[in-house]
């Protein structure tokens, strides 16, 4: 599979023994250049000894990012929690939604058939290859991941982002009160780890009631947070459905708080909206409909529902005419030369009533794309300068990914 | 076909919708001509008596729908005193069963009934039978269950005099493009001039050395005919002409939704998919039609194609307008649909190339 990461950044890690993985790349270079014969020969103590060491490293560098952002932190400090995949542990009360949203986002489930998933009971990982390869886990309710039996160093360590499903249709505060428990163990054993809180099922309520119900769950688990001492903790919140958009839009954040290339795509992103007037730009997976970036201004939802629409317009025909290049030698050579040339799929939409162009698309390579809403005034004559403008963009683009 | 008989269907345009309450009727109408979407459909509530509706089709075809309820005091009053209004001039019968009925015989005896009727009345009409609910029959089971289906309305057919030509079955369900497929036949049985718009279509495409054309109507999304050259007929999917037309519909609701208009005022006047290995273009052929291109991987064909079917406008332009005049315009279209548009092809792509 061809990505633009250059290799050591995005294969798999190797499924390391979790306890010697983090040793090594977190040693001081002093102590990496001893043999690695010696560190596994050495006696437990050292190893215990290591173990501590370790964790007031993390958290001497954890206080210190809690006030550099992300990204920032990412490039300072390669930790090994930043390379590789993106990571997401779902987290929650049985029958919270789970296993829902992971088939849904990432196996492409019909959200209707979504009623019919049996109970997760062990832990289950899902993996997307596509322009980023996810990873997510799904931790079942039965384990608690607080209890001092289990093995959370195996689960916890390669975590980028915990999600904590609140499923706000059933009692949810029992919810609250155990999602609090893992906040706060996260806080203080793996303060790296993003938490994100997704309020979920909440299609079939009433806008008031989502926001009545939204706002009291965030001021309770900030007030408890703040008395327990982790109030500087961020913990972000959003409200989700699997029948909408919404999830789609609140798994995109969690993404995107996890890639250290993040500040220069929008950077890249905010130039290319003003200088040729476009409303809303965005970095789309190609295949999850996650977008992995977008640009300054506002985002409304509708915004993004529109151009993850118009991927799968696009996807869908492609796959009804694109078969040419699945069996004739001749056309997959000729579609080789067109890559080459940097002339990669574009599409857009001009709509009758103004005559402007209203959907702008342009293919980065085959998983990454870039979906634009156009503004007023981008008539046809105008689509050679922007034709040009993205193509800078793009090329922009495969510099970032190429380390 | 004689021209008689071409008159003849056109006079004709009466669609009658019928079938037992709830198979889902005005589900489908809503759908195709409304721009419902799956799930709103089950807002809808039972039609009282017959909903008729207008549906004006490419210019010159205007359906005259009646969505017939289905209750049995209804059925039984079409059957009895409204007989020879509901029946007399029927152009086509769409016939809709609910796969999951649990009163399958008696809805088989409505049919034979209905059928009679319109035995007496119009002998000479078109029968659709739409088995309908397929997606609430287990996956293994729908090809039997089908088969079963239409054996007995086969019999039924047969039984009241109506040939084996004259009905059709099709399986559809309004969660995927099946519904597509049955209405497009309908359509281009009943869209009087198809072989001059298919003769038309098949000059344009060779002028363009297109793939594949595909006309569409505007608002409906339903495809009326298509033309498909060279290699891209081993295409797999065959599907791809109810495909387009679902994948079209949803886009136009999304685009309704993010403009907050009404879907129906919905209306691109051109889209475009380039990739390396073809290149895709929809743009406004005539006043109700959309013409979509599928074109090899090569820009200055591609862009010649767009203003070669720019310029073939004026010349389709007359098959909307073409019902009195009926074969003189038509051939002079055919005349003129070729002579400008070899020429443009020829001075346009070269300044392509030059360029």
């Amino acid at each position: 599979m061809r990505t633009l990461f250059s290799e050591n950044i995005l294969s798999p890690s190797p499924t390391p023994a979790p306890q010697s993985n983090p040793f090594e790349l977190l040693f001081p270079s002093s102590i990496s250049t001893a043999s690695s014969a010696d560190s596994t020969q050495s006696s437990p103590t050292q190893n215990e000894w290591l173990t501590q060491h370790l964790q007031n490293q993390q958290r001497t560098e954890s206080e210190t990012a809690n006030q550099a952002n992300y990204a920032a932190n990412g490039q300072q400090a390669p930790n090994v929690r930043r390379k590789g995949n993106p990571k997401m542990l779902f987290m929650g009360l049985r029958r919270s939604g789970k296993s829902s949203i992971q088939k849904v986002v990432f196996e492409k489930l019909s959200p209707a058939d979504t009623l019919f998933l049996e109970p997760t009971s062990r832990i289950g990982t899902v993996k997307m290859q596509s322009f980023i390869t996810f990873e997510s886990v799904e931790l079942p309710h039965q384990l608690s991941a607080t209890t001092p039996d289990f093995d959370h160093h195996a689960v916890f360590s390669h975590i980028g982002a915990v999600i904590w499903v609140l499923d706000v249709q059933d009692e949810y505060l029992t919810s609250i009160s155990e999602m609090i428990q893992t906040a706060v163990f996260l806080a203080e054993n793996y303060p790296r780890v993003n938490f994100e809180v997704f309020i979920h099922k909440t299609d079939g309520l009433s806008e008031e009631y989502k926001y009545e119900t939204f706002r009291e769950v965030r001021q309770r688990v900030q007030d408890e947070l703040s008395d327990l001492g982790h109030g500087d903790r961020s913990v972000s919140y959003f409200q989700t459905s699997i029948f909408d958009h919404s999830i789609f839009e609140a798994m995109s954040k969690v993404v995107q708080r996890l890639l250290p290339q993040l500040p220069a795509m929008e950077a890249l992103l905010n130039k290319l909206c003003s200088t040729c007037g476009i409303q809303k730009a965005y970095l789309f997976d190609t295949m999850s409909k996650i977008y992995v970036a977008t640009d300054a201004s506002p985002t409304f939802l509708k915004d993004y529902e529109v151009c993850s629409d118009y991927v799968d317009v696009i996807v869908d025909i492609k796959q009804i005419y694109g078969w040419h290049g699945q069996d004739g030698e001749g056309k997959a050579v000729s579609e080789r030369r067109n890559q080459d040339d940097g002339d990669i799929g574009e599409s857009m939409v001009t709509y009758d009533r103004s005559g402007d162009t209203y959907i702008y698309a342009r293919e980065i390579n085959d998983y990454l794309s870039l979906i634009c809403v156009m503004g007023k005034g981008s008539t046809t004559n105008k689509r050679v300068l922007i034709d040009y403008n993205v193509g800078i963009l793009h090329d922009a683009l495969l510099q970032v990914f190429k380390v | 076909m004689s021209t008689t008989e071409r008159s003849k269907r056109q006079k004709q345009r009466k669609v009658l919708l019928m079938g037992r309450s709830g198979a889902g009727k005005s589900s489908m109408r809503s759908i195709i001509f409304s721009n419902y979407v799956a799930k709103d459909v089950r807002r809808l509530g039972a039609t009282v008596d017959v909903e008729h509706s207008n549906i004006r089709f490419m210019g010159n075809l205007m359906l005259n729908l009646w969505d017939c309820g289905g209750q049995d005091s209804f059925v039984e009053s079409y059957l009895s005193n409204q007989r020879s209004h509901v029946f007399s001039s029927v152009a086509v019968l769409i016939f809709v069963f609910d796969i999951s009925s649990k009163v399958a015989a008696s809805d088989m005896v409505s049919f034979a009934d209905t059928i009679r009727a319109l035995h007496e009345f119009s002998p000479n009409s078109k029968i659709f039978v739409l088995i309908h609910k397929m997606d609430l029959v287990p996956g293994e089971q729908k090809a039997r269950a089908l088969q079963q289906k239409a054996h007995d309305v086969r019999t039924t057919c047969e039984d009241e005099g109506f040939l084996g030509q004259q009905v059709e079955f099709w399986a559809t369900s309004i969660w995927d493009q099946s519904l597509y497929k049955a209405w497009t036949q309908v359509i281009y049985f009943l869209v009087p001039n198809a072989t001059v718009i298919e003769n038309m279509l098949e000059k344009l495409a060779e002028l363009l050395d297109a793939r594949e054309l595909i006309l569409y109507e505007r608002t409906t999304c339903l495809v009326v005919t298509h033309v498909t050259r060279g290699s891209e007929g081993r295409n797999p999917y065959t599907d791809r002409f109810e495909r387009i037309s679902s994948i079209l519909k949803t886009h136009k609701h999304s685009m309704a939704k993010h403009t907050g208009t009404m879907a129906s005022e919905v209306s691109f006047a051109e889209m475009q998919i380039k990739t390396g290995e073809f290149m895709f273009f929809i743009t406004r052929l005539t006043e109700n039609t959309n013409l979509a291109v599928v074109m090899p991987g090569d820009e200055a064909a591609f862009n010649a194609a767009r203003v070669n079917v720019q310029l073939a406008r004026q010349e389709f332009a007359h098959l909307d307008i073409m019902e009195k005049k009926g074969k003189e315009v038509q051939r002079q279209a055919d005349t003129r649909g070729s002579a400008p548009g070899e020429d443009d092809v020829d001075t346009i792509s070269s300044q392509a190339r030059l360029s």
